[in-house]
């Protein structure tokens, strides 16, 4: 286990680490304080003019120094709703992973320390729902609820929805990763002290094996944010995600799509830009916490 | 005080099925342990010898209840305690506690050491209040010669020698009576072997501890132990006083081992040996399981399994020849 | 002229980002034609890395960072990677401890002997074939034919290491570098694979160094004995001779704490305190945080080996306490 001076020094002596923890914590930082820093409120409808529509970034012919990426269609500043869609689809992605690891971390505890045939019937299950894409069961469940409930009821419920969704259909990964662990641990010998002092299985899998199978579930979090993300983006765009007026990064994209053509490109292009800076930053870090975290890929001053 | 043995096993059996694919006809079980009775003694060290697939570790585990017997049973000061419901056995595990074989694996990685000797304590006597508790610790972190300032560390920062002193002060803390030790020096380097097994000593002599030791190094039976039992392919071949054994073992195969020691002196290797395996535990052969690699082996030790019988001399060897 | 001879061996690693820790801190050896050497130490003194040293195989970020390994008459360092690759394996050749993994599981025995011989030799199919045969009937494998086509996983413990033992014997080497071949083994099976060992070096004259923690192993089976301590060699000379009248405290201190040298019932001797590791040596000699004849002059100066033993009060005459 790697002490925590070590793990900061790896971090300040590698610099795609340090590029891409300041990236992410730009966009953080912008999301979190976005009602504080958005030049404007693009949802507060009271803001809005429509005069202001279609305006092109502010240096560019046409612009205006009020909105400095230009508008979208309804007369939004894209910067501002840049900021705030990044915030969604950060939130809905770190929560789509709690769901996740929730339940994976759970179901795979369970299937590696019972063994026998619950774990034969769960890691069944797990291979069924890995061998179904996520987008696909997600299209389906949430083309589902968008006809089966009013568009109103589900702009209400997107962000709830499209956490359970990614967050069930994923948990398969932590499961397997965790039960690896854990079948690992079994074995161990301080399992069989704590069997001898008498201790309910219970107790022996969630206060001992557990903290010690959670250096895996750490390293894969940080790449299903990512993937998370990109899912509920994917979704957004075909337009099942979450809806135009509180939209995500995705959503943002998928709006502009249609002015790319007529000329107003600024609109796709910088929510797309801000996705992909996110989504890197978090796969880089990722690969960094894996490799960090490895032990056998410990230099000896750690 | 009872004066009883406490610890007996009586025809104790242990059978593993193997994982087989589920269409397959057979079903090979493996044989860990054929009917092995033993009766330890209150404040003797009793050795358990064998080479792996001996059984020696499987009796270990079956007496401290952390496999259930196939077949038999197992006493402690006189009660039945195989099968026992948890609730009842509560009480019955502050007296009988474990050291295992290896330190870096026995140790929570993620608890401290007072944690970690705390939570038997917890467990196991509940009645102590959070003083109480806290002098239990320091008392048995003393005993064993860790540092006080030991108590907020973890494993990783600790060498063998005193991860094994550490899983010696948690077995120690619910104050037993009772240790089985499983080969808890072999993972140790050897200028540190002499240092623990001297603590045990102390230890036993201080709190009149009763030991079952398990090991393959005959040269510690022979400094530590009061009897030796010699296991080969899940039975006793031969039960002795530690004494007796060396001097004259009865059994061909305790001779075997014993003649398998290098000598100081030299010269034991100078004769080439035929190669001898263990036969498999899966389909152990009829009769004496040590009949293919025994010298004097004839066909009523292919035919009938020897039981251990007592000879004038007061040891117990299971063959038919041993005399 | 000795066969092999090692001069001043420094083995170092790199610490942190500028300095550097040594793991072998100048040992010297020597061995002559069909010698048997012991190299006896506890983990971390140092004994693994010398044999790897000699085969030129100390992994990066490690290096030999001073010394010469002269094998006849030529510096193993100083040959090129094909040069060197004609040494090890053909006239050099090694025994490690866990045969499963010296032995690739997913080869037949047969392919994996045949591909040595043939990686080092002009030889045809057929010939090889019939070398294998012979070679692991000579170390009494039953059935070597229908053998040579099993699979490591199809053998014991005993019956693998024999194969290893036979890898080893099929170019013929000079020189065998067991590295504790036997400690993974049981008690019996120990003893038929270090006689198997010991036939086989001296009916064929093979030089053998026996890496290992086991005194009684090397009392049995080596002629000349080195300890090693943190890195240096404190005690080199005959095998009985230092046995029975060890000269350097650590030797003593080892062979007195042996449960065989107690008389039973008694407390065993135990020697105080632990090897440092290589990264906190102390001044000085690394002994004499726990040697009871330390002086001032032990924590000044590291002690040369003198008369077979580094120690500047070796002991005279086997004494109580060392």
């Amino acid at each position: 286990m790697i002490s925590l001076k070590g793990f900061l020094r790896r971090f300040f002596s590698d610099p795609v680490a340090i590029g891409a923890g300041l990236v992410l914590l730009v966009l953080v930082l912008m999301a979190v304080l976005a009602p504080f820093l958005a030049p404007q409120n693009p949802y507060d409808l009271m803001q809005l003019d429509i005069m202001d529509s279609e305006m092109p970034p502010s240096w560019k012919p046409g612009g205006d120094p009020r909105f400095w990426l230009g508008t979208d269609a309804q007369g939004r500043g894209v910067f501002s709703t840049i900021m705030y869609g990044t915030g969604i689809s950060l939130l809905i992605g770190i929560g789509a992973v709690i769901v996740q690891a929730v339940l994976g971390v759970t179901l795979g505890l369970i299937a590696g320390y019972k063994g026998g045939w619950i774990d034969s019937f769960l890691m069944r299950l797990a291979d069924i729902q890995l061998s179904l894409s996520t987008l696909m069961m997600a299209i389906i469940a949430l083309a589902l609820f968008q006809a089966a409930f009013d568009a109103n009821i589900y702009a209400d419920y997107a962000i709830i929805m499209l956490i359970m969704v990614i967050g069930i259909a994923e948990w398969p990964k932590f499961a397997r990763t965790v039960r690896s662990s854990v079948l690992g641990e079994r074995k161990k010998e301080y399992v069989d002290a704590a069997r001898v002092i008498g201790l309910p299985p219970r107790k022996i899998m969630w206060g001992h094996i557990l903290p010690n199978t959670l250096t895996p579930v750490l390293v894969i979090s940080t790449i299903q944010v990512a993937e998370a993300i990109m899912i509920e983006a994917s979704l957004s765009f075909l337009g099942l995600g979450m809806p135009v007026d509180r939209p995500s990064l995705g959503s943002l994209i998928r709006s502009g799509f249609e002015f790319i053509f007529s000329g107003s490109w600024w609109i796709t292009l910088y929510p797309a830009i801000v996705l992909v800076a996110l989504i890197l930053a978090l796969n880089l870090l990722g690969d960094w916490l894996r490799d960090v975290l490895n032990p056998k890929l410990r230099r000896g001053e750690d | 005080m009872t004066t009883g043995p406490i610890i007996e096993t009586k025809g104790l059996e242990v059978r593993f099925p193997l994982p087989t694919h589920f269409l397959s006809r057979q079903k090979p079980v493996l044989h860990a342990l054929n009917g092995v009775d033993i009766a330890i003694s209150p404040g003797e060290t009793f050795c358990v010898v064998g080479e792996s697939g001996c059984g020696k570790t499987t009796l270990g585990r079956a007496i401290m209840g952390l496999l259930e017997p196939s077949a038999g049973e197992i006493l402690f000061q006189g009660q039945r305690i195989d099968g026992m419901d948890e609730t009842t056995r509560k009480p019955i595990r502050r007296d009988m506690q474990m050291v295992f074989q290896n330190p870096y694996a026995s140790l929570n990685p993620r608890r401290n050491v007072y944690e970690t000797l705390a939570e038997p304590v917890r467990h196991l006597m509940p009645e102590k209040s959070p003083v109480e508790l806290r002098q239990q610790v320091e008392e048995v972190l003393a005993a064993t010669g860790c540092d006080p300032s030991w108590q907020r560390r973890l494993p990783h920062e600790f060498s063998g020698g005193q991860r094994q002193r550490i899983a010696i002060a948690r077995a120690l803390v619910t104050n037993p009576a009772f240790i089985v030790a499983d080969e808890p020096i072999s993972a140790l380097d050897v200028s540190i072997q002499a240092q623990i097994l001297n603590l045990l000593t102390d230890l036993q002599g201080e709190r009149g501890l009763t030991y079952l030791f398990i090991t393959h190094d005959l040269s510690v039976v022979e400094h530590f132990g009061t009897r030796v039992a010699v296991m080969y392919l899940g039975a006793v071949m031969e039960l002795a006083s530690a004494e007796t054994i060396f001097d004259n073992p009865k059994h061909p195969y305790t001779r075997l081992l014993l003649d398998a020691i290098p000598k100081l002196e030299g010269g034991s290797f100078d004769k080439p040996r035929t190669p001898g395996e263990l036969p498999d535990p899966v389909n152990p052969p009829p009769g004496c399981p040590f009949a293919p690699r025994c010298p004097m082996a004839e066909d009523l030790c292919r035919r009938d399994r020897p039981h251990l019988r007592e000879l004038p001399n007061g040891t117990h060897a299971a063959c038919h020849f041993a005399e | 002229m000795p066969m092999l001879e090692v001069q001043d061996l420094h083995v170092a690693f790199p610490q942190g980002r500028k300095s550097e820790v040594e793991a072998l801190r100048g040992v010297d050896l020597t061995l002559e034609k069909g010698e048997r050497l012991g190299v006896v130490g506890e983990s971390g003194a140092g004994k693994s890395m010398l044999a790897f040293a000699i085969l030129n195989l100390i992994a990066e970020p490690g290096r030999v960072s001073q010394g010469r390994i002269m094998f006849h008459d030529r510096n193993l360092l100083d040959l090129s990677e094909r040069d060197i690759r004609a040494v090890r394996g053909n006239r050099i050749s090694m025994i490690f401890q866990d045969p499963m993994v010296t032995l690739n599981p997913v080869l037949s025995i047969g392919t994996q002997m045949m591909e040595t011989l043939r990686a080092h030799r002009r030889i045809s199919g057929a010939e090889a074939r019939a070398l294998c045969i012979a070679k692991l009937r000579e170390v009494a494998i039953p059935s070597p034919e229908s053998r040579l086509d099993a699979y490591p996983h199809e053998l014991s413990g005993g019956l693998r290491q024999r194969v290893v033992i036979a890898i080893a014997l099929l170019t013929d080497p000079e020189l065998i570098i067991a590295d504790e071949p036997t400690t993974a083994l049981d008690v019996t099976i120990q003893a038929e694979i270090m006689a198997l060992i010991l036939k086989l070096c001296r009916e064929n004259d093979v030089a053998l160094i026996l890496i290992t923690h086991d005194l009684g192993v090397v009392a049995e089976v080596t002629q000349r004995l080195m300890i090693m301590y943190a890195g240096k060699c404190v005690e080199t000379g005959a095998t009985g001779a230092i046995i029975n009248a060890p000269h350097h405290p650590y030797s003593a201190g080892l062979l007195r704490a042996l449960p065989q040298n107690a008389a039973r019932g008694t407390r065993l001797y135990q020697i105080p305190g632990a090897m440092p590791p290589i990264t906190a040596l102390p001044t000085g000699c690394a002994y004499h945080p726990r040697c009871a004849r330390a002086t001032a002059l032990c924590k000044a100066e590291i002690p040369p080996l003198e008369n077979g033993a580094a120690c500047f009060h070796p002991l005279t005459a086997p004494e109580e306490v060392p």
